[in-house]
Order: C-alpha cells, then sequence, then structure tokens
C-alpha cells in the first residue's frame, strides 16, 4: 500500500488496466448488441441451416429409405453438433476479419479503442467462440424435433461437455483468426472451399473415430483436424459409443488452441500495425 | 506546448524497399490546425499513420502529449482520433450507435454518451437521421459522422487524412468551417491534404512533405514569401486587339505581359512591387483602363499561391507529381 502511495505508478497501471479491461468489455457489448438486435435471424440462418438439412437427410431420410441404419441420427448427433459449433465459431471470426481488414475497414475504430491490438484479436475469438456455442446448444432441441423418435443422449457428461464447448469453440475461433488474417481477400473464397471442405469430411461428424481402425492411414490423418478432437468430445460427453480416448482429446485441442491462437495473433498484429 | 512532438522519424515497408519517411521532425503545438501538405506517396499517410499507433516507426519517435506512441500506444490512443480518408464507419449499427458504442470503447458512461451523441448529430447537421443505418448515408454524411464519432471521447487532437477529397463543394465548405470551430473549441488538429487552397484557408502552420522529407514548414504567409517577387495585378479587359500599349503609364511596373483571355477578352498582368505609396498599382491600371477605354471585366492582386510555393520547391507540379515522374525518382 505505501509503494502506491510513493510512486503513484502501481495506480496508473492499475487505471490501465481498468481502461483496457472496459473497454475489451465495451467491444464485447457491441458484438453482442449487434448479434441479438440487427444480425439474429442471419446469424441463426447461417449457423443452423446446414445443420438442420444434415440431420434431416442422414438422421431421418437415409434411414427411412433403408440407405442407413435406425438410429445412424443418435450417432450423428455428437459429430453434427461439434460440427455446427466449430464451423459456427469459424466463419464468425474469419468472415469479419476479412470484410472489415479490407472493404469496409470497421476493424479501425477497434484498432483505435484504448487495448492493445492483441486484445482486439482475442475479443473477436471470443465473440466468434460464443455464437458457436450457442449454435452448438440449439442442435439439441433442432435434433429432438427432426430426429425420428427425439434425442437419445447418454449422459450429458457435463464435466467433458463443458470443457469440450469452451475449447472447441475456442481452438475454431483460433482458426478462424488464422484464415481471416492470412488469407488475402481476393481469395477468400477459393480459400474457405479448400479449407472448410476437407475441415468437414475428415472431422469425424459423420463417423466414429474408432470404426475408422479398418483405414488406418485415415484414422491418423483426421487426427490432424481439430474438428476431431471436438466430435469425439461430443461422442464421449452424450453417447455410450467408443470414442478417441479423453487425454488425446485434451491434448489435440490444446494444441490447436495454442498454435492457431499464437500464429493467429501474430498474423493479427502483422495486418493490424505496418 | 507541443501536442505532438515527432522526432527523426524514418519508416522503410520493406528492408530492401524505399524510405516513405526518409528523416521527419516536427511540433504540432496546442490549438493550431497544422497541415501536411504534399503530394500522394509523398509520406503523409504514413507520417499520421505512425501518430495514431497503426504504423511502428522503423527509427525515431513520436510523443502525443508527452506520451511515447512506440512504448504506450493504449495511453497515446486515449487522447487522439482520427478521421481516415475512407468511411470505416461501423455497417452493422446505426448512426447513434456509431457514437454512443466508440464512446463505450472509450469508458464513457451510458447516459453521458447518449446526450454527447445527440448534441453532436445536431451540431453535424444529423440530427433526425441518427437511427439511419450508415449504408444510406451519402459520402459528405458519412465524413460529418466520422468526425462526430471522432470528437465523442473528447481527444486533445483530431487528425485527418485528406478530410475533403471526394467531397462535394458544399460538403468541403461546411468542413471548413467544421475544422475553424473545432480549433476555437481548444481541439488541436493535424490534417493531411494535397489541396493547396484548403491547406492555405485552414492551417495555422503547414509542413510541405515531398520524398518523405519536409522541405518546408511555416505559416502560409510566410511560405509564400519563398517565391521570388512576382507581386502585382492582373487586369482582365474587353478588348479585340492587345490592349498593352493603354498601360504603359503606369509607374512602378517592371514588366508587363498581355495574353488573350478569349470571348474578346484579354489579360494583363503589371508586375512591380506595390509599395502602397502615392497611387498603387491597381488604382493606376484601374485608371489606365478607363482612360483607354477599355471595358475593365476583373482586376486582382497577383500573390503567389502555395502551389506556386510547391512548384517553386520542387519543380514539378503538385497535382501531376503523384504521377510518373514522382515513381520515377523513387524507384
Amino acid at each position: 500500500m505505501s509503494a502506491v502511495g510513493a510512486t503513484g505508478s502501481p495506480r496508473v497501471a492499475q487505471a490501465t488496466r481498468n481502461i483496457q479491461i472496459r473497454a475489451f468489455a465495451a467491444l464485447c457489448g457491441r458484438d453482442l448488441w449487434v448479434t441479438v438486435r440487427h444480425e439474429l435471424g442471419s446469424f441463426l440462418a447461417q449457423a443452423l441451416l446446414q445443420p438442420i438439412f444434415l440431420l434431416f437427410v442422414f438422421g431421418r431420410v437415409l434411414p427411412e429409405i433403408g440407405a442407413a441404419r435406425p438410429g445412424y441420427g443418435t450417432q450423428l448427433l455428437p459429430g453434427v453438433m461439434a460440427l455446427t459449433l466449430v464451423l459456427t465459431a469459424l466463419q464468425n471470426t474469419a468472415l469479419p476479419l476479412v470484410i472489415e481488414f479490407s472493404f469496409t475497414k470497421e476493424i479501425e475504430d477497434r484498432l483505435l479503442a484504448p487495448l492493445p491490438v492483441a486484445a482486439v484479436a482475442l475479443q473477436k475469438i471470443l465473440i466468434a467462440a460464443l455464437r458457436g456455442v450457442l449454435a452448438g446448444l440449439l442442435i439439441l432441441p433442432l435434433a429432438a424435433l427432426i430426429l425420428p423418435g427425439g434425442i437419445h443422449i447418454h449422459g450429458p457428461d457435463w464435466a467433458v461437455l463443458i470443457p469440450i464447448f469452451f475449447f472447441g469453440s475456442l481452438a475454431a475461433g483460433a482458426m478462424g483468426l488464422v484464415l481471416g488474417t492470412a488469407v488475402p481477400p481476393n481469395r477468400i473464397s477459393v480459400a474457405f472451399a479448400v479449407v472448410l471442405t476437407p475441415l468437414i469430411f475428415t472431422g469425424c461428424t459423420f463417423y466414429p473415430w474408432i470404426s475408422l481402425h479398418q483405414l488406418r492411414w485415415f484414422q491418423v490423418f483426421t487426427l490432424i483436424n481439430p474438428l476431431t478432437y471436438v466430435s469425439e468430445g461430443l461422442r464421449a460427453a452424450l453417447t455410450n459409443l467408443p470414442h478417441l480416448a479423453g487425454g488425446w482429446i485434451a491434448l489435440g485441442l490444446t494444441v490447436a488452441l495454442v498454435v492457431f491462437g499464437t500464429l493467429g495473433t501474430r498474423l493479427f498484429i502483422r495486418r493490424a500495425v505496418d | 506546448m507541443a501536442v505532438v512532438r515527432v522526432e527523426d522519424l524514418h519508416k522503410r515497408y520493406q528492408a530492401d524497399g524505399p524510405e516513405a519517411v526518409a528523416g521527419i521532425d516536427f511540433e504540432v503545438r496546442e490549438g493550431e490546425i497544422f497541415g501536411l501538405l504534399g503530394p500522394n506517396g509523398a509520406g503523409k499517410t504514413t507520417t499520421i499513420g505512425t501518430i495514431t499507433t497503426r504504423v511502428r516507426p522503423t527509427s525515431g519517435r513520436v510523443l502525443v502529449d508527452g506520451v511515447d506512441v512506440g512504448e504506450d500506444p493504449v495511453s497515446a490512443k486515449l487522447r487522439i482520433a482520427s478521421v481516415p480518408q475512407l468511411s470505416n464507419l461501423d455497417r452493422a449499427l446505426t448512426a447513434l450507435e456509431n457514437l454512443t458504442f466508440h464512446a463505450s470503447y472509450f469508458g464513457a458512461p451510458r447516459r453521458e454518451r447518449r446526450e454527447r451523441a445527440r448534441e453532436l448529430l445536431g451540431r453535424f447537421g444529423l440530427g433526425g437521421r441518427e437511427n439511419d443505418h450508415v449504408n444510406n448515408y451519402s459520402g459528405g454524411m458519412a465524413q460529418r459522422l466520422m468526425i462526430a464519432r471522432a470528437l465523442m471521447h473528447q481527444p486533445r487532437l483530431l487528425i485527418l487524412d485528406e478530410p475533403t477529397t471526394g467531397l462535394d463543394p458544399q460538403s468541403r465548405l461546411f468542413l471548413w468551417d467544421t475544422m475553424v470551430d473545432l480549433r476555437e473549441r481548444g481541439t488541436t488538429l493535424i490534417l493531411t491534404t494535397h489541396d493547396m487552397i484548403e491547406a492555405d484557408r485552414l492551417c495555422d502552420r503547414i509542413a510541405i512533405i515531398d520524398g518523405g522529407k519536409i522541405i518546408a514548414l511555416d505559416t502560409p504567409t510566410r511560405l509564400r514569401r519563398l517565391l521570388p517577387a512576382e507581386h502585382g495585378v492582373e487586369v482582365t479587359v474587353a478588348a479585340n486587339a492587345d490592349p498593352s500599349p493603354a498601360f504603359t503609364a503606369v509607374s512602378g511596373t517592371e514588366r508587363t505581359e498581355a495574353r488573350p483571355a478569349g470571348d474578346g477578352r484579354w489579360r494583363v498582368r503589371l508586375y512591380g512591387e506595390d509599395d502602397g505609396r502615392n497611387s498603387g498599382l491597381p488604382e493606376q491600371a484601374l485608371s489606365a483602363a478607363q482612360s483607354g477605354g477599355l471595358e475593365l471585366i476583373e482586376l486582382k492582386r497577383l500573390e503567389g499561391s502555395l502551389e506556386d510555393v510547391f512548384v517553386h520547391l520542387t519543380g514539378r507540379e503538385l497535382r501531376g507529381a503523384d504521377g510518373a515522374r514522382v515513381s520515377g525518382r523513387w524507384s
């Protein structure tokens, strides 16, 4: 306490910290306001249309015409949830960044707000992750409506579900940060196709990882995809199906978060400050 | 007191590339409008980028209100506001929300930001349009809204990058009045421009930048004095033939030039120092025209423009300077 009175600098540092925290919260406030007041319809359409059709076609149509086993829908549910979570968080970071850096320049007002540039990047990830979590959760009532006989989940195991949602959405947001800052605006549509298509189909969304043991090379290949860990994590939380071991899931998500988070923040700073 | 101090600023965007800014020093004093004048690519935008924390200098430093921008960008950002060339308004928001959210980033309490936003919207002629989405705003309105937004957190320093480029004449005049008004309210302004008239009319002091260096820095009046004496008057008269013989009697002229101005008119320039004693050049020119039976269309004093100053200092036209000649010089 006496040190504070003597130099005053810890007090100044505290004041600066408060200013930065307030600015961070205000940026989040703006994004939440826009999500709820101005973009709710478009956000829901963007996030949920794809999973609705996936659930309908794979969970209802295919089993009913005999092209898939009855109950495939229940197997599919964790995968669709993971896919929605990851894609929503990824796209909600990447797309706005591309547009704001290149076309609307909206990012400039944030970069001149009183907080470090890296905090602006983290804030983007955080809000996109939140949108991802919201979209992921909405899959449950949707699946209950769409799947024949509703949803049959085992659990849920909250101790697994919550950390998977939390870290999975953040890791996906970080991937979006890399994509949104590394790709030049004129290539973004190509980049999305090239990145998203393999991401969707190698992420263990439509098949459990364990069942790939007969296709060993592919099973190993899917481990590169962060979505695999989210899918398997949700499979562990919501079903009693065999899944990738918990330790591997934790490791995969941690590596994805650290690698993409660090890389994305660096790229963001490079775009923000010449 | 200096609000901005730029010390030996250098910026190179690529390690082996040319220097966009090649050693710039200047101070901006409290309460003045400071102009950075120069052709495109001269280093103006880079210079203000270093003040707004968006460009990291290769060497040298920038102090805003005594705060080193490189060392403490957050404190610097609290003191500055920037209005860019092109709209960077938040298109997801209404005009009012653009202002109130901006203020919230700077920690303004809810009530205060609403009140201030409404006051500024009114001041900038945007009252009644506050709930419009900014997509529906014209260029001039967007520009005014960006200035209003910049003022929401009451910055010590307002930086405007080419504020009137692309605006219609009415919006331009409005903006000029606004800038003068802001100065009167105590805000310090930096503006970049390649418009000589704008710089001349608004700025208290002007730094002329070319090739990443300041080649002159002074008040507009003193900058004009850099020109070799080219004082005198220009008379436009209705005449079918060269009317210059009518003006031979005018005393104190060093040189007379006459050119047809089309449409049955001639423009006669009488160069000479008008010391204001006896009968001055304008009065003499007027009576010479009358006694020569020439109908007077226009009479004006010749005064060097900033454009002339730029040409004099660089040997190039300002407006034409952004073309091949400049890039040729630098590459």
